[in-house]
């Protein structure tokens, strides 16, 4: 067992655990953050990232008393006391999850990026959120949403509007014709 | 022949039937209800399937106040201290607020959202105004729990329409009498009732009070809402759990946490059915932050409690690493023997022979075959068992306290499980605790996919509990996700057909090569007798040989429907190509004039629903237009979950076969839709699901081991390569049914058909990486 302090989301807090203990785990079973998800324990599939010194990282690999003294910002702590982050608010307003197990780790993985690229390509998005697996195919939606947090330039919802029964009913018959 | 291997169907080993299988009979008997009107006509019911659809057994009142008791706590009326009950599902308060309960599972398929909005559309209420949370469990009082099958909104629809009928009624009555004014000169409209002839209105929350003292408005006097008043229903309304989910609050059966809590690990033996000999358990128990460690005998059924060695620890950290330093001696003389290599050979010496059970027949396809004025093909196609891959893994909570004092044992349970009562019954199998000893609390799934029907882990972990006697949450490590799934069952089906001097196809032959788990049938490893094309052709035949193993399979994503579609569908097309027809052409040719293939039963396929959404598809794909080289279009439709889906697919494939899915169009028929949002999710998930299975997925297994492990083996796609996804729909007036599954199966076959068409290489198997395709 080692004692050392962590600092998360500004608040510093003292554990005393296995010093080979993940981060992962001393958020969620020692401290209680359980927005941070397991899902593979070997840094493949991204839902564990969470922040160190403003990087992403997997939290599932890197025991956290290496962590100590570095500024950790998970989840939880991303939003400004009520007021959401807008990648949060982007990821409500396209209704981007379906499990939602994942969404975590991809809204950090995506958070990490639009503090180092505040207008991302679609190329830039795929590279930096290629590490975060959605088992529930949300990317589409992941991919609209970071381009709605950054520059507001697209529509919510995917499909609000469209298709009308009407307008199908008309290709329909301009298909039959 | 009629439709008994049908093997959709879920029954388990023992001949119990599958939750999920139920409820599909349950929805099939519906509609073979002679009679029965389509769902948005003017419903009336009874006032016994009123009293059954509401779950409320007790005859007088039903519907009358139920205000918070002596006892009562915040939680027990959610954050609303105060708030009266309308009825089962709905509560409002003075202040107007409105909570709407979801009694099934939510695992992403979006019912928690869609279910409250079918409510609040009939009540009239503001979505806005609208809070829902999860319901306990209680089948008395909410109806079945449960989802599979894509049967959710089938079967609840019209009792959610009931349900917010009632209320709406209540708040009619209670404004009449407040502001004096005859019933049918008021309506609901924006959480306010208002008359019609004047300005006055009430709000819910001024009416709330009032209304619960109105009494149960007669079932037969509800009418529905004509669609075309519809305000909630067919928008698109994000999911009622997203700002918790982004927030990173608690919420899934993983983040469960309870004072005094253990975590535990289970590990079982790598062939299954393997049972625990001995184990280094004293070594264990040394280890830093291990508390118990002890093997449990299990009752050899893999669905409720194998043989292993439990550790329980102060962190699940704790006890992963322990899992790793176990020794443990297993005694496998009765375990699988499975081995994937062994399957692939014996189904490659006798794919050509018919198989030894006839499944159905009609005409003469032997005749068509050797008719010499015919052109005669055959195929056979190969697909893998996959895993099913939750994001969350398998996970569940208990807490066992003994009783003293001569006072009964008590159980409580956190469960993310696609089927919360289905524990009660094992549960008093395995531990003799009666429904009255049980507490559940449905958890959100991380993800499901047919994979949390069984009750395994849910066993375990009361095992586990009981021996420690604290509470204990029991995480699965992605390893023993992997290992020891239900798999979606892997097999083989060897197809013939022939088509005529007029390039129309004639006849149609499949020898289906399934698999059966201890002799008892595996769900996804038939094939029905009605299956397209069987009852589209004058000649056809279809035969079965079922291998036996030992390998635990389960539902997966559209049973039986995510293989067979790849196979027909892809078959079809050969049959096109070797007529030198249009894929479309023949497609629209095989479904022929607008017909039920069972007719009266609307939850069967429609010839004409199916040319629509081919059609539609087609056209919003631009089919037939001219492509560069190296790309390609391909079609296919499939019938599956009461669902009529078709799909068009554009790829490129480069020189290295390197493969590029574009986009996909997908035209779908599923009656009127709830949630727009919800439902686009649902059709684009299932495309990436169903390339995602298709392109590298496969679990093999030798001497009853699983090979694959964890993710670096066993790939999911990346958003790299998720495709464009276009999506149609045809809201026809046909019952509503649901989308968790349907888009999924003809993915696999328009990408088979557009690589063919790209290249002219023919896709017999899955998946993509064994044939050298890379993404």
């Amino acid at each position: 067992m080692a004692k050392y302090q962590l600092n998360i989301n500004g608040e510093d807090i003292d554990v005393d655990v296995d010093p080979q203990m993940p981060l992962l785990w001393v958020l969620r079973d020692e401290i209680g953050l359980v927005g941070t998800k397991f899902g593979c324990g070997i840094a493949q599939c991204g839902a564990c990232t969470v922040h160190v010194s403003g990087q992403p990282i997997r939290s599932c690999i890197t025991p956290a008393s290496m962590l100590a003294g570095q500024p950790i910002r998970t989840i939880e702590g991303l939003a400004n006391g009520t007021e959401l982050h807008p990648l949060q608010q982007a990821w409500i307003d396209v209704d981007v999850p379906q499990c939602g197990y994942c969404q975590a780790g991809q809204i950090m993985s995506a958070a990490a990026l639009l503090e180092q690229n505040p207008s991302p390509t679609d190329n830039d998005i795929d590279a930096a959120m290629v590490g975060n697996y959605c088992r529930c195919g949300a990317y589409n939606r992941i991919r609209k949403a970071i381009h709605l947090a950054s520059e507001n330039t697209t529509t919510p919802f995917y499909d609000a509007s469209t298709p009308n029964i009407e307008q199908i009913d008309g290709d329909m018959k301009g298909e039959q014709a | 022949m009629n439709d008994n291997n049908n093997d959709d169907a879920m029954m388990d080993d023992e001949g119990s039937i599958d939750v999920v299988r139920a409820v599909e009979l349950e929805i099939n008997a519906l509609a073979n209800t002679p009679n029965r009107q389509p769902a948005l006509s003017i419903k009336k019911l009874d006032r016994r399937s009123f009293l059954k659809l509401s779950g409320i057994a007790s005859g007088s009142l039903v519907l009358a106040a139920i205000m918070p008791g002596p006892g009562a706590t915040a939680e027990d009326f959610g954050n609303l201290v105060g708030s009266v009950e309308l009825n089962a599902f709905i509560k409002v308060s003075s202040e107007g607020k409105i909570v709407i309960y979801s009694s099934n599972p939510e695992m992403g398929q979006g019912i928690k959202t869609a279910l409250p909005m079918i409510i609040a559309e009939e009540m009239g209420a503001r979505w806005a105004d609208v809070e829902v949370l999860q319901s306990d469990v209680d089948e008395s009082r909410y109806g079945r729990h449960g989802a599979g099958g894509s049967t959710t909104i089938a079967r609840t629809f019209d009792q959610m329409r009931t349900m917010g009928a009632s209320a709406r009624e209540m708040f009619i009555g209670a404004a009449s009498l407040a502001m004096e004014l005859p019933r049918d000169e008021l309506y609901a409209q924006d959480s306010t009732i208002s008359h019609v002839f004047s300005n006055k209105s009430l709000s819910f929350g001024e009416l709330a009070a009032l209304a619960v003292k109105q009494s149960l408005p007669d079932p037969k006097t509800l009418i529905f809402k004509d669609k075309a008043d519809y305000t909630i229903i067919g928008t698109s309304v994000t999911g009622v759990d997203n700002l918790e989910i982004v927030s990173g609050l608690a919420l899934f059966g993983i983040d469960v946490r309870v004072p005094e809590m253990q975590y535990a690990a289970y590990q079982k033996c790598p062939a299954f059915g393997g049972k625990v000999v001995s184990a280094n358990l004293e070594a264990i128990k040394k280890l830093p932050g291990i508390t118990a460690a002890f093997i449990l005998d299990g009752n050899d059924n893999v669905r409720e409690l194998s043989s292993g060695v439990a550790l329980v620890g102060t962190s699940t950290w704790a006890v992963f690493n322990a899992k790793k330093k176990l020794d443990i001696q297993w005694d496998e003389s009765t375990a699988s023997k499975d081995s994937w290599t062994q399957m692939v050979s014996r189904a490659k010496q006798i794919h050509a022979q018919p198989g030894t059970e006839l499944i159905t027949e009609s005409g003469d396809v032997n005749a068509s075959f050797s008719n010499p004025a015919h052109q005669t093909i055959d195929a056979f196609y190969e697909y893998p068992f996959v895993a099913h891959l939750c994001m969350e893994p398998m996970n569940c909570s208990a807490h066992y306290k003994a009783g003293s004092n001569g006072e009964k044992d008590t159980l409580e349970l956190w469960i993310p499980t696609q089927a919360p009562t289905r524990a009660y019954p094992v549960v008093k199998s395995m531990f003799d605790l009666d429904q009255e000893q049980v507490k559940i609390h449905q958890m959100r799934l991380g993800g499901s996919f047919g994979r949390r029907v069984y009750a395994e882990y849910i066993c375990e972990v009361i095992a586990i509990s009981k021996q420690v006697g604290v509470p204990v949450k029991l995480t699965w490590s992605r390893e023993d996700d992997i290992q020891h799934d239900f798999y979606r069952v892997g097999g083989f089906q060897s197809v013939k057909g022939s088509v005529d001097k007029n390039g129309k196809i004639v006849a149609f032959e499949d020898h289906f090569m399934g698999m059966t788990y201890k002799g008892g049938r595996i769900s996804g490893s038939g094939f029905r007798a009605t299956e397209f094309p069987i009852l589209n052709l004058k000649n056809a035949r279809a035969s079965k040989t079922m291998f036996d193993i030992q390998t635990p399979c389960g539902p997966w994503r559209a049973p039986g429907a995510n293989t067979t579609a790849f196979v027909i569908q892809s078959f079809i097309h050969e049959l096109a190509v070797k007529a030198g027809r249009d894929h479309l052409e023949v497609l629209l040719e095989l479904m022929g004039k607008p017909q039920w293939f069972d007719q009266g039963n609307i939850r069967s396929l429609n010839t004409g629903r199916a040319t629509d959404v081919i059609k539609l598809a087609a056209h919003k794909a631009n089919w037939g237009r001219p492509m560069p080289k190296g790309h390609g279009l391909g079609l296919a439709f499939h019938f599956s979950h009461a669902a009529h889906v078709a799909e068009v697919v554009e790829v490129s494939v480069d020189a290295n076969k390197k493969l590029k899915v574009h986009n996909v169009t997908v035209a779908v028929d599923v009656g009127p839709i709830i949630n727009m949002s919800g439902a686009t999710a649902q059709v684009e998930g299932a495309v990436i699901d169903g390339l995602s299975t298709m392109m590298g997925q496969k679990i093999t297994m030798e001497n009853g081991r699983v090979e694959q492990s964890n993710f670096h083996d066993y790939q999911v796609l990346r958003i790299p390569n998720a495709p464009a996804v276009d999506i149609h729909f045809i809201q026809s007036d046909y019952s509503p049914t649901g989308l968790g599954e349907p888009a999924l199966p003809p993915l696999a076959p328009a990408v088979g058909n557009a690589i063919f068409a790209a290249i002219g290489e023919r896709v017999r198997k899955m998946p993509l990486t064994d044939e050298g395709f890379t993404i």
